[in-house]
């Protein structure tokens, strides 16, 4: 079991609100994950060049060296430290940025790259996530958030979502893979790289490689019905807004939520019913396999 | 009549106060906001009016009460109900009336997947649409679906009794189209009535068991 949050802006008054609004929605998921919790905010746009967060492995990173080296390579324009994550805004071309982190700051592990898209995860209780890494004061046109309860792989920051799966894209997921070893092979030997033993990680490694192959999201959702065996919702960040499939069973939860001001999706109610207005919201479960997105227009 | 708000009682408070209640008592249960398990293991002739929407478990094992529901419904509700009412007005999600045994639901809106999976003698009326996998081993029972059903409708059904009014999209295993006689239409008619749904008993078709699955069948033994 896990709980998945997404909350999606339409009124841009209630943007300086988003995270005082999800906050309560990803609380409200504390029983089906209290294992961890994380958090996609899209925020901020850096268009003229990227984006990238980084977790450290320890809280004591020196934070001061690792900026002092990136400016002297790149023209820093945003840094902010948030416990054992960075965000980075620079000036500088993405694929440059990423080659460098990765040779110089092999401890540091990118959790998110794109212009927008910002990730946040923690081990632990989603109370103390949402303290910590001040939730609720978070601005922004969307976020997607997840509580973990671990089912097939250990309880680490590294394994919790959402995982990324390409510039401002992310993937939090609800259920069980049950082919993810044989899959993660596979992916591997497309060049694919993995960071955990993960099985939600596998899923948004295969959405990577699909949309790497040339597959919009919609396509690259529809491989994933044919590639993947087991249980999921999945939702899926993206930078204009955010999709929701179920598998063919419809075995995980998922119920959507909107009005003229927000779109919402949970694995539960209890979750959108922390949102005004949701009493009086067109509410409905979403169809097997079918996808449902939002799109800022 | 008794008023609960659920901003200041607990589940288990309310729920120990409705099962302590007595035939013909009446209470209104307030701001839900979506909470599990309300109105539960009640077994007396209460009432019980929920307004909001429930989520998993609403009205689990009811015996005898009546609960009315002015919302949604989450997963799981009136599972294993024994016998009186359960009404929701608006749509219910997975696994509506589960294993249960007696009484009746009735769902004003849809019924999502899995709505009356191993009934065992309830009545279930939807007023609207039914997902998908509906009926699965339905053991006795009835269910009428005033729209339409998702796939795989009455896979492996004992003899639970099934009418749809609109199209299935498929039929499960050893699901087929039966002859809607005269005894079928009477029962048909009495809980149309009984759920307040104003349907033609000519509109709708009767699917039940082949009973190709009752017994093993010897010219198959290559399948296992």
């Amino acid at each position: 079991m896990c709980g998945i949050v997404g909350l999606f802006i339409k009124n841009p008054a209630l943007e300086a609100e988003l995270g005082a609004l999800v906050a309560p929605m990803l609380s409200e998921m504390t029983e089906r994950g209290p294992d961890s919790a994380g958090m996609a905010v899209y925020r901020d746009p850096n268009d003229k060049g990227c984006k990238v967060t980084v977790l450290a492995p320890k809280l004591d990173f020196d934070w001061a060296s690792f900026e002092k080296s990136v400016k002297s390579h790149f023209s820093l324009k945003k840094f902010t430290v948030t416990q054992n994550h960075a965000v980075l805004s620079l000036g500088n071309a993405l694929d440059e940025v990423e080659e460098w982190l990765g040779l110089n700051w092999s401890d540091l592990s990118v959790t998110s790259a794109g212009t927008n898209i910002e990730i946040f995860k923690g081990k632990g209780n989603p109370a103390d996530f949402i303290e910590q890494f001040d939730i609720k004061n978070m601005t922004g046109t969307h976020a997607l958030g997840h509580t973990r309860m671990a089912t097939e792989s250990a309880i680490t920051t590294e394994h919790s979502h959402p995982f990324s799966t390409g510039q401002d894209l992310c993937l939090v997921h609800n259920g069980s893979l049950s082919n993810h070893n044989r899959l993660r092979e596979t992916l591997k030997r497309e060049g694919v790289k993995f960071k955990t033993d993960n099985d939600s990680e596998v899923a948004a490694g295969y959405l990577s490689w699909r949309l790497s192959e040339g597959d919009d999201l919609d396509e690259a959702l529809n491989h994933a019905i044919e590639d993947l065996d087991g249980f999921y919702t999945f939702a899926i960040g993206t930078k204009d807004g955010f999709a929701v499939m179920r598998d063919p069973i419809g075995c995980k939860p998922a119920i959507m939520a909107e009005t003229d001001d927000w779109a919402a999706m949970s694995s539960e109610y209890r979750a959108i019913a922390t949102l005004p207005g949701a009493e009086n919201a067109r509410i409905w479960e979403p169809e097997p396999t079918q996808i449902y997105s939002w799109k800022r227009s | 009549m008794t008023a609960i708000n659920l901003k200041e009682s607990s589940v288990r408070d309310l729920n120990e106060k409705l099962q302590s209640g007595s035939s013909g008592d009446k209470f209104v249960v307030n701001n839900t906001v979506g909470k599990h398990a309300l109105s539960v293991g009640l077994t007396s002739e209460v009432h019980v009016e929920i307004n909001g929407h429930v989520g998993y478990y609403c009205a689990g094992m009811n015996q005898q009460a009546n609960i009315l529901i002015n919302g949604n419904a989450g997963p799981g509700l009136a599972e294993n109900m024994m016998s009186g009412e359960v009404r929701v007005t608006g749509n219910a999600s997975q696994y509506a009336a589960a294993t249960a045994h007696g009484g009746l639901l009735v769902i004003e809106g849809d019924a999502s997947s899995r709505c009356g999976i191993s009934m065992k003698g309830v009545d279930i009326v939807v007023g609207g649409n039914i997902g998908h996998m509906s009926a699965f081993m339905a053991q006795s029972g009835t269910l009428v679906v005033c729209g339409d059903t998702g796939d795989a409708l009455g896979d492996s059904v004992y003899e639970a009794k099934i009418y749809v009014r609109g199209k299935v999209k498929s039929l499960g295993t050893d699901c087929i189209e039966k002859e809607m006689r005269d005894e079928h239409k009477q029962e048909l008619q009495e809980l149309l009535t009984q759920s307040n749904m104003n349907y033609k008993v000519e509109d709708f078709r009767r699917y039940g068991s082949a009973r190709k699955l009752y017994n093993f069948d010897i010219d198959q033994v290559d399948e296992y």
